[in-house]
């Protein structure tokens, strides 16, 4: 039983002892986060389009989909009952489980097609869409532990339900809330399906949404699959950051998860 | 409150205040509802031209021509299956080890490395799975399993002619891919069974293994069935890691060495460069298959989780 364990556990291991070999030595100069796309034999080429890109796509689908989810995650614990929260827990189980391809060409039908241009507005919408339902099931969970006295307490002192909700409970659950949106945005981070006919990718440092812009994903699958050893060494590079970025987002959420379990023994 | 003698209390009836706290949230939440229905709204209006023109053929036609304006769907709707059920058939013997010593075995400190280190996985983003399986991967997996494998096993045809990029490599990153989902859910179902059961075992005088083998799984297998299709689910639309090993090859593939091709690789590689009104329509369509086949996967495997995990518990 510990081989077959064990077994699962050498891909792990692998995966980053081949990204951080085959990444670092490209990502160690500061001009790889300085700099954009350079042509294949031009030195110096770096990763500074795909991370302006990344952190606009996310921080865009974020805004549109944390404060949806966090309110349609409070609906479900507050109203779980309801058969429309079944409904709405059944359609979040299904959007999470859709494949990131097929919110690609729904936000290229959507936005991409009528508007005849590639941007980053459909790029966030199509990782908003893929962000949402982790959100709002995250929250359901957090705001689901608060124990029920607390909620009982507000209303007995007579507050309204919706102070009760938003001013007592939501805080009190806010590391969970977090910790959801924080797992939304990594998985966000790392999409890549979503963005190849929205985003699109760019070869120039860009700030602006209405555009094509370049993201990490994209660099490390473009640059893969290139025949020149500088742009595949790039894309190992790229692939160390997105990992860095991802597994970092990831362990600070079990931190903040940890903090909220020991706060709330002390209670 | 005391009344005199021969007075009524009139009682005013009941007005229901309307919960408007209920109806916004509400509100906001059927965003995800909507969402979905409206997917499958435009997806089917995009593919409706080819949806048309190709009827049914398109799914059992071989021929994927975007010149003469063919399409045929069952080359990548075999390959979405072979790569998936593969993936599947490599990932349950790990996955369900790995789930049962999460579930009760070792001590604390060993089962959260473990635990930690499976969700990590989980947690790669796929296109750093599809560098990892391009570069390191397939051409281990090529030297050390394909070339050895199609030596001794060659006569038999779809264990010939290994390559580098294949229908077996990509099973293969999908397995690790789908490695976490398994165990994470089976481990829960397993921890689900009660303790009792496993308690008259041993009182019995079963052994570890014993317990294991024949009172606990037994007992979770419908929930790890149920784990096993939802995995497939997430296999069935797992897109760049594959299109990255599987070959680009648009035909069903004589040995499973050879290369292949999945619905959503077809769609990854084809659809910015795809002109025409049928070429896009065609490659829509292929994600309209996608999505409901995940659809279908997806809803059958969370009622078998979620009526398990229900009947388990009620058994104790």
């Amino acid at each position: 039983m510990y081989v077959l364990t064990l077994l699962a556990l050498i891909p792990l291991g692998l995966i980053l002892w081949f990204t951080v070999s085959k990444g670092l030595p490209p990502a160690l100069h500061l001009e790889f986060f300085t700099n954009s796309f350079r042509p294949v034999g031009v030195p110096g080429g770096g990763v500074a389009d795909a991370i302006v890109g990344t952190g606009i796509l996310v921080g865009l689908a974020s805004l549109m989909a944390i404060p949806v989810g966090i309110l349609g995650g409070v609906y479900l614990a507050e109203y779980g009952v309801a058969r429309w929260a079944g409904w709405v827990r059944l359609a979040s189980d299904v959007l999470v489980g859709t494949p990131s391809i097929a919110i690609g060409l729904f936000a290229y039908a959507l936005l991409v097609a009528p508007l005849h241009h590639f941007s980053g507005y459909a790029g966030s919408v199509a990782l908003a869409v893929l962000m949402l339902p982790i959100v709002i099931r995250t929250t359901e969970g957090a705001v689901a532990l608060i124990p029920s006295g607390l909620r009982e307490s507000g209303l007995a002192l007579g507050l309204p339900r919706w102070r009760v909700s938003l001013q007592l409970i939501l805080p009190a659950a806010v590391p969970g809330v977090i910790t959801g949106a924080l797992l939304a945005v990594a998985r966000a981070s790392g999409e890549t399906a979503p963005l190849l006919f929205t985003a699109f990718g760019n070869q120039h440092l860009v700030f602006d949404p209405n555009g094509q812009l370049q993201a990490l994903p994209l660099t490390v699958y473009q640059y893969a699959l290139q025949p020149y050893k500088s742009l595949q060494d790039q894309a190992w590079g790229a692939a160390l950051v997105l990992v860095v970025i991802v597994l970092g987002i990831n362990l600070a959420s079990r931190w903040v998860l940890r903090r909220q379990i020991a706060l709330a023994g002390q209670l | 409150m005391a009344t005199a003698a021969g007075s009524q209390v009139v009682i005013p009836p009941v007005r229901r205040v309307p919960d408007r706290f209920r109806t916004l949230t509400g509100a906001i939440a059927s965003v995800v509802p909507l969402i979905v229905v409206v997917i499958v709204v435009i997806l089917f209006q995009q593919a409706s031209p080819a949806v048309w023109r190709y009827g049914v053929g398109f799914l059992t036609g071989t021929d994927w021509n975007p010149v003469t304006e063919s399409f045929g769907a069952l080359p990548a709707i075999f390959g979405t299956v072979a790569t998936s059920f593969l993936a599947l058939a490599l990932a349950l013997p790990v996955g369900v080890a790995v789930a049962v010593v999460l579930a009760e075995q070792g001590q604390q400190g060993i089962r959260g490395v473990i635990g930690t280190g499976v969700e990590l996985l989980a947690a790669i983003p796929s296109v750093v799975y599809g560098i990892w399986a391009l570069y390191v991967l397939a051409p281990w997996s090529y030297a050390h399993l394909e070339v050895p494998l199609s030596e001794r096993f060659g006569f038999i045809g779809w264990l010939s002619q290994p390559g580098v990029r294949s229908l077996f490599n990509a099973s293969l990153v999908l397995a690790v891919m789908i490695l976490p989902t398994l165990s994470a859910i089976s481990r829960d179902v397993i921890r689900a069974v009660p303790r009792g059961l496993r308690e008259n075992a041993v009182a019995l005088g079963a052994t570890w293994w014993e317990t294991t083998w024949r009172v606990i799984l037994p007992a979770a297998r419908a929930g790890i069935f149920g784990a096993t299709i939802l995995a497939l689910g997430r296999a069935l639309g797992e897109t760049i890691a594959v299109t990255m090993v599987i070959g680009n090859n648009h035909s069903i593939p004589p040995s499973i060495f050879a290369p292949a091709y999945t619905l959503s690789a077809v769609i990854a590689n084809e659809f910015t460069e795809a002109t025409g009104v049928y070429h896009p329509a065609a490659l829509i369509e292929l994600g309209l298959v996608l999505i409901l086949v995940t659809l279908i996967v997806n809803v059958a495997a969370l009622w078998l989780v979620r009526s398990t995990s229900r009947d388990v518990s009620r058994a104790a």
